[in-house]
């Protein structure tokens, strides 16, 4: 293990995953974005992460309260610190790093 | 004597009939721009940092919702809401009731580059759902998105956020709401991020320079298609009011002249101008050498105007309105009651204070408030000393065209130096060939008494005399006596 990697929180360890998957409504992009993010939460946080979508043309007054400006966002909000992703999921890597599942670098 | 010079009028673009405006109930603002801005469609304001640009914004969405009962969104994206709210405050906007009213919404975007990762494709949908959302709340009229270009420090990829600013120019045209979107001015484009290629209607540029230490702001409309405006630059001011542009050299010549006449508060100076006194709505000049009687003159005609129940408005630059009203006393002058029952209004401030153009728009301002007959400037030689003599020439005659416009007679003592005759019929400030009746004040020493001599030196539009008189300043008040035959001086 490096210096770095023992910042990240340790997923073995972590209480729970809380992840929210911001889109507009039912489009490829936002259906890639969905399925990518079960994937990959299956992959390295099974059992311990709870998904939560939210499809702001059905609630547009929650963009404001996570400061959503692109979609598909998807935003760590446990464990903390938040953090925030856009794009589609579709580059793992970059999803794993933004998540803190994996050092930068 | 060459043809009066005066400002150059605005161009005027063709216009078409038929485009809709918004009034932003700016003043001066609406005027320049021929009623507002295009109705139903974008605008840009762009500019440099402390331009004002959130302020015209801000105000273009308070106004709307307070004057014009148009209810608006603020969207910043580069400020929050507790300091907008604080900032507008100060300039006595109640934003925040506004607010709880449901007649404003106010949202404010906040993104950290570094907080975000991007990890395929996206758009920027969030932007319009919040936008859109907004709209639906408060049912927005008018749109302000306030620093915009901040999303390009925000958003990782240029050409997803230029496709879907694109989408978003179109998105709110079709929305039918009247925008003001405000951006950071670049270096060889408008716009540092060119937001000038989306906007095409109308686009207005403020600017803020330095010159002799002082700050003035200016606006210029870019671009108005479809639409007469005004293509010069125009001064602004930021006051505890908010934003006002000053719209001058807007009269050019075309103004209805008087044929009424109003005295100058002396009998025999009327006499000498054809009997009957200045015309109303005309342009004075009053030059002489210090102690000749400059003001006294000047204010023969403002207690002339307050005595037939006009008003005045007196602008002072050198001396104070107690001290005015001390000197004048001691000649007869009761201001104090003029002043009391609100006919004459004083104002007195050191023109180095501001820069000329903050002059130009508090004169206008005071105008608009006091609503006077006639206006006093005593003396306008002090304003040479914070302007280039060709600045200071262009803002007496925008005074000058303005005052006449509005068919407000107006009075200006000027200040001549030295003991050259020839240098007394020049006037430092070069203005004399705007006027309409210059009188030249002097003293001449006459086996050792100084006497104040007086000149018309012209008046337009009447006869009047060219035989010069003497001036005498009494107890009981200034009258003019004709000078003991030994002492006329051979027609020239």
């Amino acid at each position: 293990m490096t210096a770095i990697d023992s910042r990240l929180p340790d997923p073995e360890e972590a209480e729970g995953w809380c992840l929210r998957l911001y889109v507009a409504g039912q489009n490829p992009r936002s259906l890639r974005a969905c399925e990518n993010l079960k994937a990959l939460c299956e992959t390295h946080l099974a059992g311990r992460y709870e998904i939560e979508i939210i499809d702001l043309l059905e609630n547009p007054t929650l963009a404001r309260g996570d400061q959503i400006v692109a979609v598909p966002t998807l935003v760590r909000k446990l464990p903390e610190p938040v953090r925030k992703i856009i794009g589609d999921l579709s580059n793992t890597e970059k999803v794993l790093v933004g998540l803190d599942l994996r050092p930068r670098g | 004597m060459s043809e009066p010079q005066r400002m150059t009028q605005p161009d005027q673009e063709a216009f078409v009939a038929g485009i809709s405006k918004c009034p932003t109930g700016i003043r001066g603002l609406d005027e320049i721009t021929d009623g507002g801005l295009p109705l139903g469609r974008p605008t840009l304001v762009a500019g440099a940092a402390g331009c004002g640009k959130t302020l015209i914004a801000m105000e273009f969405i308070v106004r709307g919702a307070r004057d014009f009962d148009e209810p608006g969104v603020f969207m910043a994206f580069e400020e929050s809401a507790g300091e907008l709210i604080a900032n507008v405050t100060s300039l006595g906007f109640a934003l925040d009731t506004l607010i709880d009213q449901g007649r404003v919404a106010i949202d404010c975007v906040e993104i950290e580059r570094s907080e975000i990762e991007e990890t395929g494709d996206y758009d920027l949908e969030g932007l319009f759902v919040r936008l859109g959302s907004a709209i639906a709340e408060v049912g927005a009229r008018r749109v302000a998105l306030d620093g915009l270009d901040a999303l390009f420090a925000a958003i990782p990829s240029e050409a997803i956020l230029r496709g879907e600013l694109r989408r978003l120019f179109r998105w709110l045209k079709a929305q039918g709401v009247s925008a003001v979107i405000t951006a950071e001015r670049g270096e060889k484009t408008l716009t540092r991020h060119g937001l000038e290629e989306y906007v095409s209607d109308c686009v207005i540029f403020l600017d803020h320079r330095v010159s002799n230490q002082v700050a003035t702001r200016r606006l210029r409309i870019y671009k108005y298609r479809g639409s007469r405006h005004g293509t010069n630059e125009y001064p602004i001011l930021i006051d505890e009011q908010g934003f006002s542009v000053m719209p001058i050299s807007s009269v050019g010549l075309d103004h209805r002249v008087s044929r009424e006449r109003v005295s100058s508060g002396i009998a025999e100076l009327d006499e000498m101008l054809g009997g009957r006194g200045y015309y109303k709505g005309s342009s004075i000049l009053v030059s002489g050498t210090s102690g000749a009687g400059k003001t006294s003159l000047a204010i023969a005609l403002a207690d002339s105007i307050c005595r037939q129940g006009g008003r005045c408005l007196h602008w002072s630059s050198e001396e104070s309105p107690d001290q005015i009203l001390r000197n004048m006393a001691s000649i007869g002058f009761d201001l104090a009651t003029h002043l009391q029952s609100g006919r004459l209004h004083c104002h007195a401030v050191r023109p180095t204070l501001y820069g000329l153009e903050n002059h130009l728009v508090r004169l206008h301002k005071l105008v608009g408030s006091v609503r006077p007959d006639a206006v006093i400037l005593d003396p306008i030689t002090s304003f040479t000393a914070i302007g280039e003599p060709l600045e200071v020439r262009i803002m007496l005659t925008r005074i000058i065209d303005f005052l006449k416009g509005a068919e407000i007679t107006a009075l200006f003592t000027g200040l001549t130096q030295g003991t050259d005759p020839t240098a007394w019929e020049r006037t430092d400030e070069g203005v004399s060939s705007l006027i309409d009746t210059w009188l030249l004040l002097r003293m001449a020493n006459v086996k050792g008494t100084r006497r104040r001599l007086i000149d018309v030196l012209k008046s337009r539009g009447m006869a009047h005399s060219h035989q010069a008189r003497e001036l005498l300043i009494e107890d009981s008040g200034i009258s003019l006596i004709d000078l003991p035959s030994n002492l006329r001086e051979p027609a020239a």
